[in-house]
């Protein structure tokens, strides 16, 4: 390599490098700042004392319950229209239309999401403040995502296993649903879940629709209201009357928050290398 | 005849990919279609078993007779048509599941079938697709683990086990080193015995070894027709003999 190239690449190097460094530097902050707090009771005890002591346990489990509802009610219509799109709809002004109006679901602020779940769910369809109306509220925010992830899934998949299929005399739908899907989910899972943890993190969408600054127990139903991490930490951050106290706990939120979030990913990474696997074999 | 069709034209839009081939074939003979690229071949085979139906602005006019009935006449059932009329593509596509499993996939889209017995096709295919004996103790292996001669043999054997009584070939071969080429020349005799083949090559001497009858094609015309050997040895027509002598292609 001559002296250009060397620059050229090292340079490239230095910005890979730089990636590398501040997510060390963000989970090392985060972390450290919650450290003297983290203990195994923080994950399963109630907070207590204002706050100040005891654990986050109903702020995870809103958050994980929050995390089935989204994926319940995402996952299906998400992938039955990335299906649609791809496999049966025909290039007309309908397609342009549903193509539209996802690239600008997906650049509707995620506040005005919280908004409209407000007018759909806890009014309109009168679920209350709950759960299910966040749940429902996130599963629409996360939606373009999946059906982006789903449609680019399904479009890596060969043409060679839709006719092969159909030459063995399969329907449309079976070459679908037996060949054609099974070689997309590695791709469409990723594309689920790494929308599932982007959700896990959103505030504004909840903030209107149930979630809820404190309460001693964890919620009896899906029409209940819950407390959730990403709320939790915000109201630890800046709501609280003593914030300088209770910092050490804002971290030890976060850093949970940031497993629950890592945990996913992982999960996707492990999922997808699994499924691979056993295509590949 | 088990084959035949009459003034065929196929148009993709307003461009014309066919004009009028009248030709027929026996049942349980090889008919070889030849020609150049783009010549309308391969346009011909996918007739017989309608896959052209799957691109779109596709026309066909004319007759195609499958038995004496017309494989275009409206209300003909195409997943059954498919069934009858199987397909090897010209690269070999095995489907990321496991031999045994691609070898089912097309039985398995029928009627639920004792598992005792889809062992039983299972196997039979294999074994006329002379592949058997290779993976008979890797039978839940991916398919895709295989070599390319191998994925070949395995697609020959996922279309024969839904007992078709026409197996199309589109160029199965062009991807395949002379090994393999010639392990699937060799397979085709046998098969010919209980099926009627129709296989579209580049290659004139593979045409030449394992067909009964060849078929010329250029730009869209069916130029001649003749048992194999009269083909290669007297032509008739002149685009034929320059054709198979050589002179362009």
């Amino acid at each position: 390599m001559n002296r250009n190239e060397r620059t050229g690449f090292g340079l490239l190097a230095i910005c890979a490098g730089f990636l590398v460094l501040l997510v060390v530097a963000l989970v090392g902050y985060v972390v450290s700042g919650g450290w003297s707090v983290l203990s195994f009771g923080f994950l399963t005890e109630v907070p207590r004392n204002g706050m100040r002591e005891g654990g986050i346990w109903p702020p995870i489990f809103g958050t994980i319950v929050l995390m089935l509802i989204t994926a319940v009610s995402a996952t299906p219509l998400g992938v039955g229209c990335a299906i649609y799109l791809v496999e049966y709809a025909r290039e007309g002004w309908l397609v342009r239309l549903i193509r539209l109006s996802i690239r600008n679901l997906s650049g509707v602020p995620s506040v005005v999401y919280g908004l409209f779940g407000v007018g759909l769910f806890v009014n309109g369809l009168g679920f209350g403040p709950s759960l299910l109306a966040s749940g429902l509220t996130l599963g629409l925010l996360t939606l373009p995502w999946t059906i982006t992830a789903s449609e680019e899934a399904l479009r890596r998949v060969p043409r060679s296993y839709r006719d092969g299929a159909l030459a063995l005399g399969a329907t449309p739908w079976e070459a679908i649903s037996k060949n054609v899907i099974p070689a997309a989910l590695p791709g469409m899972l990723t594309g689920i879940i790494l929308g599932l943890a982007r959700a896990a993190g959103e505030t504004a969408p909840i903030l209107f629709t149930g979630v809820t600054f404190s309460r001693p127990d964890i919620p009896h139903s899906v029409f209940d209201t819950y407390m959730a991490l990403p709320y939790h930490l915000y109201i630890l951050s800046t709501q609280h009357q003593d914030i300088v106290t209770v910092r050490p706990v804002a971290f030890a939120t976060a850093t949970v928050l940031l497993g629950i979030v890592l945990v996913i990913n992982g999960t996707a990474a492990v999922v997808r290398s699994r499924l691979r696997a056993a295509q590949v074999g | 005849m088990k084959i035949q069709s009459k003034k065929l034209e196929v148009w993709y839009g307003n461009k014309q990919a066919l004009h009028a081939v009248d030709l027929a074939m026996q049942e349980h003979t090889i008919t070889a279609l030849i020609g150049p690229s783009g010549c309308g071949k391969s346009t011909y085979l996918r007739c017989l078993n309608r896959m052209n139906d799957t691109i779109e602005g596709v026309v066909v006019k004319g007759g195609l007779l499958l038995d004496g009935y017309d494989v275009y006449e409206p209300g003909v059932d195409v997943v059954a048509l498919r069934r009858r009329v199987g397909m090897v593509f010209q690269k070999a596509n095995p489907f990321p599941k496991s031999i045994f499993d691609n070898v089912a996939f097309g039985l398995r889209l029928g009627p639920r079938i004792p598992k005792t017995e889809l062992d039983g096709r299972v196997e039979q295919a294999l074994t006329r697709a002379a592949l058997w004996e290779e993976v008979r103790d890797r039978l839940t292996g991916s398919a895709l683990g295989l070599s390319g001669g191998q994925q070949q043999r395995l697609c020959i054997a996922r279309a024969l086990a839904v007992e078709p009584e026409v197996l199309l070939m589109d160029e199965p071969t062009s991807a395949l080193d002379p090994i393999a080429t010639a392990k699937i020349e060799e397979l085709l005799h046998g098969l010919a015995d209980r099926y009627t083949i129709v296989i579209v090559t580049h290659n004139m001497q593979q045409a030449a070894r394992v067909s009964d009858q060849t078929a010329f094609f250029f730009m869209g015309q069916l130029i001649e027709v003749a048992p194999t050997d009269d083909l290669f040895t007297h032509p008739t027509v002149k685009k034929t003999e320059e054709y198979i002598t050589g002179r362009f292609g």
